[in-house]
């Protein structure tokens, strides 16, 4: 049997659309995300307790490249800005004894620790800057996490691109009492600068950059992510990227 | 699925082997499944930033060796390798849809998904990644274990000999292989081969993978090994085309040396031969 070209083209045209249909339904795209689980698992089990390798002041980048927000226009964040961040305050609450709201005076008067780490963007580029400020163990062991806390919201002060929506992440305990986990207040040795989110920036080494939220005005302890956003714990994690992006 | 050539030799008494298990055959497809869907998948992650760098760091900011993407107005598309730059509208970087240029480094019938989409490249790049592992480990623990994979790979000793090895680098070169009895033991280049993706390409792809995963670089001194993790995603890059260069060469060998009897054989295991040395 021969086939015509014409038939060839159209045939191959419908498989392909037909394999591309596949590739984005809900249902395969949830049973492909359960490798989220088993990677999550394994890189926890092999290296719980790891330091994301530190790099020397020669291997920072020149340009650091600046992704997602880079000069956020909320009133709010204006204000702060406009004021130099003189009645910003960092709020730890939820589920800790003691809810906290500080001052960046207070922030920058706590023991910091300084790292110069790779940033690794989903998209496969990285940059290597270095990062100054409180470990974030340390803030919530000021605040009395409970423990019946399971994660930590970081919510933010920027509305990412037309979204409409304040950008949020979360990470699990695990993560938030790592040694690197710091709310960094300082980049390459100068005040964190807009684009780098100032005044207030995660930084949690070993996963990819959309973690490292910008920006951040709120610790909230919870013992479960349901209710906010739409409930996949994070900005991209709501838009089908892992909420645990240590790949 | 007999072809013409396998019915005249079963009138002629025509001899079986039984080639490879159910695990050889079984793990040889599904890896050529997982294959398919992480080339496809990984060329889409690919799209979401298509610059190559060498060293732990690299973004738009610094140099790429390696680079699709769209250049000036009307937007062609271009290929930059080393400092040659080659046109490649169409195809690559830049290709007009409905009468508009989009720009898409890897177009869309090679990506998976179809269309832009990083998050959902990365769940198949990553579940397919899982499969492929644990069907890798599945074969080559069975193999060694059993002791199968090394009587089946390994070169002799007679093998080895440079006047041998200089006469099968002959024959392929004339494009003879042998049919008959001498066609039961895979030839040396064959052998040499198949090592050299098994335990070169295939784990090399898989460590480069890993060392670009934050945590797992953190564990395991990874990036170091392949001198950074824009390093490890060059050479992710250059390993996926060896393969891909390797799976035609080996499609186009199977092709030209019996299609019909080594299908059968990866399908159903067992392998027709003529008695006689050829």
């Amino acid at each position: 049997m021969l086939l015509s070209r014409r038939s060839l083209v159209i045939g191959s045209g419908a498989l392909l659309a037909g394999c591309d249909k596949l590739a984005t339904r809900p249902d395969v795209l949830k049973l492909l995300g359960s490798a989220e689980g088993l990677t999550l698992a394994s890189q926890r089990l092999i290296g719980r307790d790891a330091l994301a390798q530190e790099f020397s002041r020669a291997d920072i980048s020149p340009i650091f490249k600046a992704n997602g927000s880079k000069d956020p226009q909320e009133a709010a964040y204006l204000a702060h800005k406009a004021s130099g961040f003189q009645d910003w305050r960092l709020i730890v609450d939820g589920l800790v004894e003691r809810p906290l709201a500080l001052s960046l005076a207070q922030v920058k008067q706590l023991p910091a620790r300084a790292q110069i780490t790779r940033h690794d963007c989903v998209e496969g580029w990285s940059a290597i800057g270095e990062w100054a400020g409180p470990q974030m163990g340390g803030l919530l062991t000021m605040a009395g996490a409970k423990a019946s806390a399971r994660y930590v919201v970081l919510h933010c002060a920027d509305r990412y691109g037309s979204s409409g929506e304040l950008y949020y992440e979360s990470i699990d305990m695990l993560d938030a009492f790592h040694p690197q986990t710091i709310l960094a207040h300082s980049m390459n040795g100068a005040p964190l600068r807009t684009e780098y989110g100032a005044p207030l920036r995660l930084r949690v080494e070993r996963q990819l950059g959309y973690k490292q939220a910008k920006y951040v005005m709120r610790l909230e302890l919870r013992d479960s992510l349901d209710g906010i956003g739409r409930g996949k714990g994070g900005f991209w994690p709501d838009r089908g990227y892992e909420w645990y992006a240590g790949i | 699925m007999l072809g013409a050539e396998d019915m005249v030799a079963a009138d002629s008494g025509v001899s079986w082997q039984q080639r490879h298990t159910l695990v050889t055959r079984g793990t040889h497809w599904l890896r050529l499944v997982a294959m398919l869907c992480l080339i496809g998948s990984g060329l889409q992650i690919f799209n979401a930033y298509p610059r190559l760098h060498w060293g732990h760091s690299g973004n738009s900011h610094d140099a790429a060796w390696l680079e699709i993407g769209a250049m000036g107005s009307p937007a062609k598309g271009m290929v930059r390798i080393g400092g040659l730059d080659i046109e490649t509208t169409g195809v690559l970087g830049v290709r007009v849809q409905d009468g508009r240029p989009v720009l898409l480094a890897f177009p869309g019938e090679v990506t998976i998904p179809g269309e832009r989409d990083l998050a959902s490249g990365r769940r198949w790049h990553f579940f397919w990644a899982w499969v492929f592992v644990l069907n890798g480990l599945l074969y080559l623990g069975l193999g060694l274990a059993s002791g199968s994979l090394q009587k089946k790979m390994f070169p002799t000793r007679a093998q080895l000999a440079p006047a041998h090895l200089w006469h099968e680098i002959k024959e392929h070169a004339r494009f003879r292989f042998p049919r008959s009895e001498g066609a039961l033991d895979y030839n040396v280049i064959q052998k040499l081969t198949y090592l050299v993706v098994l335990f070169g390409l295939l784990p090399m792809m898989v460590l480069t993978g890993l060392t670009m995963s934050p945590s797992v670089s953190a564990t395991v001194p990874l990036a170091d090994l392949f001198g950074g993790r824009q390093s490890a995603r060059s050479l992710h890059f250059i390993s996926m085309w060896l393969i891909i260069g390797f799976v035609i060469v080996h499609v186009g060998l199977v092709l030209f040396t019996g299609f019909w009897n080594l299908m059968r054989s990866m399908l159903t295991g067992t392998f027709a031969y003529r008695k006689g040395v050829w």
